[in-house]
């Protein structure tokens, strides 16, 4: 339960709302790295982003109305990184674009995936983190919500600001683009380090 | 269920986000379909290769560490200065009012010089696309109601306005209900009418607007104000009887054949 306004100014309840403040963060906090990490792609500005959401939230904390904190938080967690990747211009496929989704039609592709291949090829995690990562941001950001923290489409939309059906036809381009990324490499999973030079 | 429907719910289904009677049906389509089957399990494929823990990034302990001292230390200057940091609320500040109330309506004058002389094409968009999608699962409808005395109390305390609700079904525009939508980031009432086979979305939220007619992908879209709301119908019904029944909702009278 989240102190109402008027109580802030008391010292006392003050410190009451921090800590209550504080054990809901550090919970959700796995949660929060997980999606800024995926977002911006690379640990130090994923650490920057957790912080200063962290810090945006507490300032903010009088205007949580109670309700569902991780969903409030992530909502935070998730427009800094946007904002960041907008200005960064580090990524073409801006999800806020909002032509990523006009029109889209599910499963416009008719192409079906062999199961058995990606199932295959999912087993090499470094091969599905690229894959992941090529996808553009309103995919990733779905897909991270839905599968690694298991959030309902009405969750998924209120957090990223749109329409459940949005949501839907987002996971389904994810999920089909993956399974085209997974079932059409050429090399099986193993035999793939040649091409990448990591170790 | 037809194998194209089937594909357009597969992941709605896969997620548990159907309502019962269609994944009913979904339960009936799949054993008979191999090839609806074979996509279904890749999807489920791809599902489970995000899903796997190995991709996780969890806070590091040094990360959380950082925060809660972040978060201490933050929380004592609030304390330290309690009225520059935390506000009082703001209906107790002068100052912060009329603020807030300059604010608003310069965003409320800038928002009706950006939408009245012509809907710019990223709302016709949405408003296609949304009308598509609701099409797409019947689970869209929020509220199934034929009757208007339903529907509208429905929208209470969902959306910060009341919009006008009436029930058209004498002039062969029967209410099939209501659904919450968002266009433009903003929560916005939509009634859902139809007309023979062809389903009229009608999104309503406060405002003014000029009359206006639009086509869009095939669908026809008519522009009108009813009650100081703007309202949207989109439908792929043909113009004529679209402007009926926009001309019917407007006048916000059914016509009196009620028997």
């Amino acid at each position: 339960m989240p102190p109402r306004a008027s109580g802030l100014r008391d010292r006392l309840s003050l410190h009451a709302a921090t800590s209550k403040f504080e054990s809901a963060v550090l919970e959700h906090l796995d949660a929060a790295h997980n999606l800024t990490r995926w977002l911006m792609r690379n640990d130090h500005d994923a650490q920057d982003v957790v912080q200063d959401s962290c810090m945006k939230a507490l300032r903010a904390f009088d205007s949580f109305r109670g309700g569902d904190f991780r969903a409030w938080f992530l909502t935070i967690v998730r427009n800094n990184c946007f904002t960041l990747l907008r200005r960064n211009k580090m990524s073409p496929g801006d999800a806020a674009d909002q032509s990523l989704d006009v029109g889209a039609e599910i499963a416009a592709d008719t192409e079906v995936y062999d199961p058995q291949a990606i199932a295959l090829r999912a087993a090499d995690v470094e091969l599905v983190r690229r894959a992941i990562d090529a996808l553009p941001d309103g995919l990733r950001e779905t897909l991270v919500l839905r599968e690694m923290e298991g959030l309902s489409y009405k969750e998924i939309g209120k957090i990223a600001g749109v329409p459940i059906g949005t949501v839907m036809s987002r996971l389904a381009r994810g999920r089909t683009r993956l399974q085209a990324t997974l079932a059409e490499m050429d090399q099986p999973a193993p035999r793939r380090s040649a091409q990448e030079g990591e170790r | 269920m037809t194998c194209d429907e089937a594909r357009q719910l597969l992941h709605a289904y896969i997620d548990d986000e159907l309502d019962i009677a269609t994944a009913l049906q979904m339960d009936k389509h799949l054993p008979g379909c191999p090839r609806c089957r074979r996509e279904l399990n890749a999807a489920q494929a791809a599902r489970r290769a995000v899903a796997q823990p190995a991709l996780y990034y969890p806070a590091a302990t040094a990360l959380r560490d950082r925060m809660q001292q972040a978060i201490r230390s933050e929380a004592e200057k609030m304390q330290a200065a309690p009225m520059a940091r935390i506000p009082r609320p703001w209906w107790k500040n002068p100052m912060a009012f009329s603020g807030l109330a300059a604010g608003l309506l310069l965003v409320i004058s800038s928002a009706l010089l950006y939408l009245s002389p012509a809907a710019p094409s990223g709302q016709v968009d949405e408003l296609v696309a949304s009308h598509v999608r609701s099409l797409e699962a019947d689970h869209l409808l929020d509220v199934a109601s034929t009757d208007q005395h339903t529907v509208k109390p429905w929208f209470d305390g969902k959306l910060e306005f009341a919009p006008p609700v009436i029930d058209l079904a004498p002039a062969g525009f029967p209410l099939i209900g209501g659904r919450l939508d968002y266009l433009e980031q903003r929560k916005v009432a939509a009634l859902i009418y139809r007309r023979n086979k062809h389903v009229i979305n009608l999104f309503i939220w406060p405002g003014d607007a000029s009359p206006q007619t639009q086509v869009k992908q095939g669908y026809n879209l008519i522009r009108f104000e009813c009650k100081g709301m703007i309202c949207w119908a989109v439908s792929d019904l043909n113009t004529a009887e679209l402007q009926q029944f926009a001309d019917l909702f407007a006048a916000q009278k059914s016509p009196s054949t009620r028997f």
